[in-house]
């Protein structure tokens, strides 16, 4: 049997309007990594191998490429690598759960600020930090990754309707900012 | 007029608008009502309930008279202020709540019906003949009520919704606004500042005055551009703060696009929520009227609307300008139109020792008794002492003194609080927390006062922010508010008190001479404040008559309480982007478009959308289809998708202690690679959910939840996990997502899966694999929902679509293909099998016949509650199935033949049904008392909705295959 092709929700859309861009991110693998209590150690101790520590409440880590993402409670989601061995913690696959969406440039805020009921303002919610908030009325997991620049998970299943709705809020930011659309 | 020399207005940019049919001419700058003034045009709108002809009382967003309607290419909105819609090239209006033209409106018979039509006229009136109500009285009101007229089309214009965060939100960009503004914004607090109207400023780009030795104006725009340049302070032009919340929470509509030609995506409105843990109330004060008689004809208005359309707006409202004021201050109205080279009539001022400085003839003592002009003011009757005289004038500029704008600080439940020496009530302190109210807000009247106030407040929020700011006042007018209160003029005829909604003084005596004395029965039986303007001009007033009328003080009498929002906002805006497909989120399903290449209709089933069947040609409706693919699946082979059933992902050492808890059976003794059919209870002991979980591993289960309780199990789980076993091992997470599930079903779903399969599997009923499909780590689960032996075969989403499209191929190659929601409907009833339409909140696990299934050995969330008395038994209504020779529906009820039906001899109801082709009869499940116990029955199927009256065979639920020994095979 031929193998089964793969699909993206959003094949990989991108769209470019008053000076920001929206687009489907590919971020590799992810998985969740739910720490059993007591196995915090053993946990840290897996997640060496990747040079990764599990982030503080509301904030990611990073290294060469590779995220670590506090998603809740001894939570965390590991982003762009297949997971080690983690003794003390339950790995599951979330890589097809999930559309990650990137969103950058100069009014990514103004665009965020109509969709997500958060304090976007850099003290608030500054470079490096993860909020699991809401965009409209969707499940959400928003990075900040640059002042300017943030990516944005939603349910796969939802992917369309979170594309509209940011499209149609980028269209009206630039409207707004006087830009022809 | 146009008075040369004054205004803000440019100039040199003439904007073309038009109102009722005819074009005017206006410039940049101007609001609706200035442009109109400018041309002459008095007459603007008809009251409310009389008809009268009405002109613009106001300059600002309290306008009760002047509404209209904006009429655009797609749109029509009705009660626009025409004090507040600033003129565009194109823009067009027209007036409202006429029949007929505005000039001449038949409705204005209603004016000379007054006597009759009084306070609680509806009331007295209708009341009888009781059946005149439905079929007469009500239409009629119907038509004849409401002001502003929609187009009847749904509102598909660009709306926005956004959220701001600030330290310190200052409301209103007066000289306290700006100066509270300006302390803030330098000392480095991140500031908005909001201003309703269309330019920063306030009541400083109206009165003339000095601040800092430069005009105040000058002086406002000096403050805006060192504002401007800052970039912690955010200006938020067109937007009224309209409501304070909890948490510092603030609601705000911004007028984006309404002051410009329509174009492609610019919102019209934005609603705006707004966060600060501090606030500056610094939104004025608003100028009162004095009821005397006839004191509503177009020409009389506000005094301060007069100096702002002057000043403002470079317009006199009038040739030959009188002036009735009991103020000092409202006296700068005739100092400016006589600077301006506008006549002024006379000054009349109630007050007997009243100054006279201005040239020309000032009357102390006096008061207005009447006034004259159908269509617009055209003369005024005074009373001095024993005397009366005539005045001929074509604009009676008006003051009483003014009302603090309390209006936010009142709604999280505050009392205002009532200060004689202003005769008005003023905000009580703290009434919302961190917000403080400023300047005329707070009752401080000069502009002196408005500055120091503002940056007092400022300076207290900069430094609970931990910041440092310097105090730094300019200098400015400070002269006191010397006042003598005159509400209302005893006279002959009418004297409104609320021009928005016709209601006099007569109406407020009446409603306290027939026992409506509390301000708010006062308020209901008069509709007084009732109106889009809710009586912000008209609220103190008339509780002055009504303490008057009961012999009450005013701090006795009270006042009525202030809701948001504190001008009108559209609904559009608050619900921007929920029209239609926006209301929720869409999830769609990776074989949604091989779905729709075979025109199917989708269905909603949640948020997700399903295909309700797959259409062929020949079959003319959904039954035909529905038949086909339930035989197919009989005979063949069908595939759907169920990619929308719940999965979590449940791991740890007590993972399968866990099911035990959740579940009324057993799954801690589950083989590995085996799959069981487990039943949920709530706290309550009532059935929450059922479904199958598998055993992936030894501390690894996977569990399946119906579509709809998807979201309702997983909150069941975390709350039962963090209330009651936080510390046991276990860890799990929604996987609904991650994997693409297709149910193939059918004599040959054997073979179809297996010829995907890299290495084919014997899969005993119940079991579940891992497997290799197309080159993809996949599940095989051997599970069915149809009765046949069936499949359900999962891939990582990604694939989802291929494998969909791929098994469908193949699928139609063995005489099989896909199945939709209406078939699988079918297939499960002839199997018995519920859904939510059984398990549907009020039945417990005895009711479906599966007590047996809470098992004796261990505990679980319900059971306990579900041994109650009354959950269990013969008196409870009991699953069965139900067979009848003609179309029986859901929703009816069921009754023995021989007694009469009604609500008493009740004996159960139908929660679904089908026709069968397997059985060649209609099928139903439904619940009957002592059910179990009945089969055989004969018994009444009774549907009024739909006419139907069946007598039905009570039968076990189980119709097709009881002994199971097809999906087994």
């Amino acid at each position: 049997m031929p193998e089964l092709i793969a699909k993206s929700a959003l094949d990989g859309k991108s769209l470019t309007l008053g000076g920001v861009t929206l687009a489907e991110a590919t971020v590799g693998p992810i998985h969740s990594v739910a720490v059993f209590p007591g196995g915090a150690k053993s946990t840290a101790k897996g997640l060496k191998s990747l040079g990764l520590a599990m982030p503080a409440p509301n904030s990611f880590v990073e290294k060469d490429g590779v995220r670590l993402v506090w998603t809740g409670r001894d939570q965390a989601f590991l982003v762009g690598v297949m997971p080690p061995d983690l003794d003390g913690a339950a790995i599951t696959d979330q890589s097809d759960g999930w559309t990650v969406l990137s969103l950058a440039g100069g009014a990514a805020v103004d665009v965020l600020a109509r969709l997500v009921p958060l304090d976007l303002r850099p003290a608030a919610f500054p470079v490096g930090q993860v909020r699991r908030s809401q965009v409209n009325h969707m499940n959400a997991v928003i990075l900040r990754t640059a002042e300017a620049a943030f990516e944005i998970m939603v349910f796969r299943s939802m992917a369309r309707t979170a594309w509209h709705e940011m499209e149609s809020t980028l269209q009206m930011v630039a409207a707004r900012a006087g830009k022809k659309i | 007029m146009r008075v040369e020399g004054k205004g803000l207005i440019d100039r040199t940019k003439p904007v073309r608008f038009r109102f009722d049919g005819r074009e005017y001419a206006g410039y940049k700058g101007d609001t609706l009502a200035s442009a109109l003034l400018a041309n002459d045009v008095r007459l603007v709108g008809r009251s409310f309930k009389y008809h009268r002809p009405r002109g613009v009382l106001t300059a600002g967003s309290e306008e009760p008279n002047a509404l209209v309607e904006v009429v655009g290419a797609k749109n029509q909105t009705p009660n626009v202020r025409a004090t507040m819609q600033e003129v565009f090239e194109g823009l067009v209006t027209q007036s409202q709540n006429r029949m007929g033209s505005l000039r001449f409106d038949l409705l204005a018979v209603n004016d000379y019906l007054s006597p009759f039509l009084s306070a609680g006229f509806y009331y007295k009136t209708f009341m009888w003949p009781r059946a005149f109500w439905e079929k007469l009285y009500e239409p009629i009101i119907r038509r004849a009520a409401g002001l502003g007229s929609l187009s009847g089309a749904h509102d598909e214009g660009t709306y926005e919704k956004a959220f701001a965060f600030c330290d310190v939100l200052v409301i209103g960009s007066g000289p306290a606004g700006l100066m509270a503004a300006l302390t803030a914004g330098r000392a480095g607090a991140d500031v908005i500042l909001a201003e309703e109207s269309h330019a920063f400023g306030g009541r400083l780009l109206s009165e003339g005055g000095t601040i800092g030795g430069m005009p105040a104006a000058d002086w406002a725009a000096q403050a805006v551009a060192e504002l401007q340049a800052m970039p912690n302070v955010r200006l938020m032009l067109r937007t009224a703060v309209t409501g304070a919340y909890d948490h510092g929470t603030y609601g705000a509509l911004e007028r984006v696009g309404l002051h410009k030609p329509a174009r492609p995506n610019l919102p019209r409105e934005c609603f705006w929520r707004i966060v600060a843990p501090h606030a500056v109330l610094a939104c004025g004060a608003l100028e009162r009227p004095i009821a005397f008689p006839d004191n509503d004809r177009p020409g009389i208005m506000m005094a301060s609307a007069v100096r702002t359309y002057l000043n403002r707006y470079g317009v006199s409202p009038g040739k030959r300008v009188t002036l009735f004021t009991n103020t000092d201050a409202a006296r700068a109205t005739a100092r400016d139109l006589i600077a301006a080279g506008v006549q002024v009539a006379a000054i009349i001022d109630p007050r007997p020792d009243a100054f006279s400085v201005e040239d020309c003839p000032v009357h102390a003592g006096a008061e207005v008794i009447g006034t004259r002009g159908r269509l617009g003011l055209s003369g005024v009757t005074v009373r001095k002492g024993a005397e009366t005289f005539e005045i001929e004038t074509d604009c009676l500029a008006m003051s009483g003194g003014w009302n603090p704008t309390i209006h936010l600080t009142c709604h999280m439940n505050g009392r205002p609080r009532w200060n004689e020496e202003l005769a008005a009530f003023v905000p009580m302190e703290g009434a919302v927390p961190g917000l403080v109210a400023v300047g005329a807000a707070n009752g401080t009247m000069s502009t002196y006062g408005a500055l120091a106030t503002g940056q007092a407040a400022a300076l207290q929020m900069v430094s609970a922010l931990g910041r440092k700011a310097e105090a730094d006042l300019p200098e400015a007018e400070d002269a006191p508010y010397r006042l003598q209160a005159i509400w209302a003029v005893e006279g002959n005829g009418r004297a409104w008190l609320d021009f928005a909604n016709d209601v006099t003084t007569k109406d407020v005596k009446l409603a306290a001479q027939e026992g409506y004395r509390s301000v708010e029965h006062m308020k209901r039986y008069t509709t007084q404040g009732m109106a889009p303007d809710q009586g912000k001009s008209s609220n103190v007033g008339a509780l002055a008559v009504l303490a008057d009328a009961t012999g009450r003080g005013i701090p006795e009498t009270g006042t009525t309480t202030f809701r948001p929002p504190y001008t009108p906002v559209s609904v559009a805006a608050m619900g921007a982007g929920g029209r239609a497909e926006g209301f929720a989120p869409q999830r769609f399903l990776t074989s949604d478009q091989a779905s729709r290449d075979r025109h199917a209709p989708m269905i909603e089933a949640g948020l997700w959308y399903r295909p309700s069947y797959f259409p062929k040609p020949g079959e003319p409706t959904w039954r035909e289809a529905c038949d086909r693919e339930v035989t197919m699946v009989r005979q063949s082979v069908g595939i759907a998708d169920v990619s929308t059933l719940g999965k979590i992902d449940i791991q740890g050492k007590d993972a399968g202690r866990f099911l035990d808890f959740l579940y009324t059976n057993t799954f801690s003794n589950l083989g590995l690679g085996k799959v069981r059919y487990g039943l949920m209870l709530r706290e309550d002991g009532l059935v929450l959910d059922d479904g199958t979980s598998a055993r992936l591993g030894e501390n690894h289960y996977l569990m399946t939840t119906t579509t709809a309780a998807a979201g309702l199990v997983m909150r069941h789980m975390d709350f039962v996990h963090q209330a009651f076993c936080a510390d046991w091992d276990v860890r799990f997470i929604s996987v609904t997502e991650s994997w693409a599930q297709f149910a193939v079903a059918g004599p040959k779903a054997r073979a179809l899966v297996n010829s995907f399969l890299e290495t084919p599997v014997d899969l005993p009923f119940m079991g579940v694999a891992r497997v290799r499909i197309g080159g993809v780590d996949g599940r095989l689960f051997r599970i069915s929902f149809s009765g046949e032996e069936g499949y359900e075969l999962a891939v990582p989403t990604r694939y989802g679509e291929a494998l969909f499209r791929d098994l469908l191929a193949r699928a139609e190659t063995l005489g099989g293909g896909p199945y939709g929601m209406e078939a699988l409907n079918v297939l499960r009833i002839e199997k018995g099998f519920i859904t939510h339409s059984e398990i549907h909140g009020r039945i417990s696990a005895h009711d479906i016949g599966m007590e047996k299934m809470i098992s004796a050995k261990k505990d679980c969330i319900g059971k306990t509650a579900a041994t109650r008395p009354g959950l269990w038994g013969p008196d409870r209504e009991q699953l069965v199935g139900l067979k009848a020779a003609a179309q029986i529906s859901a929703g009816a009820h069921l009754f023995r033949p021989g007694t009469e039906i009604h609500r008493e001899t009740d004996q159960g109801y139908v929660t679904s049904v089908c026709w069968s082709p397997t059985v060649g009869a209609w099928l139903g499940l439904g619940f009957l008392k002592d059910g179990r116990a009945r089969l055989g029955e004969k018994i009444r199927l009774v549907d009024h909705l739909r006419g139907l009256d069946v007598i039905c065979e009570v039968c076990h639920p189980v119709f097709h295959d009881p002994e199971g020994e097809k999906l087994r095979a």
